[in-house]
């Protein structure tokens, strides 16, 4: 049982970072729909706030280690250019998704709309641990402040969704490897 | 009202946090198809090769949103907003900014 560092940053950039990101989004939801689901709902004490903003400020971190790693680590090694007369293209994700029609879309839609869209989630989700930290209590009065969070988080999600989606699906077509490789276990040939 | 109170309930840190996060995902769909568009952009926007232009659209609009979100924190600290403008404003940015990041999109606006 083996695995290449290659493999490895992906792993912990997707299903790590990731995966872990997008979980944390039920927390969210659930203390926004219990300060919002109705007119008796949840006004969170000054301590809940302090734990609900660094529950968000913690989501935002997990998604900027996972947009960072993934376009500055994972993503050089995708798009790596094989040398001229280059036959085998298992070390060059994307040339390799190129060279047939039928993974070509998983680069020209999958990739190119996830490399960009993924960044909307630290953004949104920044300014969502911003906006809990200042108006955490008060959040339950301030219905288009409300909103404006709702939406973000919302936005959030979805962009993570997307991105989380088409890595998953690009690392399935043309999964990136390569690099000095980690034995974890040794079993016997059969 | 106390001045710490009335800094304490004005909403214009929201509304400046709000539009600035919007203003980031519109300039990311903008820096995303004009280097899409045209090569002497992607070129200028190739800030780290092993990334390539990506690094250029994301460095940017990193700093576009900071910097607008601290102006507008400067303008708006102690004032208080219609929030709701503020929102559809910022929810008008993210859509065109989403529709710019979407390649098929992308290429309808280029007649590819």
């Amino acid at each position: 049982m083996e695995i290449t560092v290659r493999d490895l940053v992906t792993v912990v950039h997707g299903m790590f970072f990731g995966a872990l990101l997008l979980l944390t989004f039920t927390g969210a939801a659930a203390s926004l729909y219990a300060m919002s689901a109705s007119s008796s709902g949840w006004t969170p004490t000054s301590s809940q706030q302090r734990a609900i903003t660094i529950y968000l400020a913690v989501m935002a971190l997990l998604a900027w280690t996972t947009v960072f790693l993934g376009a500055y680590a994972v993503y050089p090694w995708y798009r790596a250019i094989p040398p001229a007369g280059t036959h085998n293209l298992a070390a060059y994700p994307q040339r390799l998704l190129m060279s047939n029609s039928l993974t070509v879309g998983w680069h020209d839609i999958g990739m190119e709309w996830k490399e960009h869209l993924a960044w909307f989630a630290p953004i949104s989700l920044t300014a969502v641990a911003y906006l809990f930290s200042r108006y955490g209590t008060q959040l339950r009065s301030l219905r288009a402040l409300r909103q404006a969070v709702s939406g973000l988080v919302a936005l959030a999600f979805a962009s993570a969704c997307i991105a989380g989606f088409f890595g998953a699906m690009l690392n399935k077509n043309a999964a990136v490897r390569g690099g000095a490789q980690i034995v974890i276990m040794r079993g016997e040939s059969r | 009202m106390s001045d710490e109170t009335a800094r304490a309930t004005a909403n214009g840190p929201a509304a400046a946090a709000v539009l600035s996060a919007g203003i980031g995902g519109f300039t990311l769909g903008v820096l995303s198809i004009i280097g899409d568009a045209f090569s002497g952009v992607a070129h200028a926007l190739n800030f780290w090769n092993p990334t390539g232009p990506l690094s250029g659209v994301t460095d940017i609009t990193i700093v576009v949103w900071l910097v607008s979100w601290f102006t507008l924190s400067r303008l708006w600290g102690q004032r208080n907003l219609e929030l709701r403008r503020v929102n559809l404003a910022t929810g008008l940015l993210f859509i065109v900014g989403l529709l710019l990041t979407f390649p098929p999109f992308m290429d309808l606006l280029q007649g590819k």
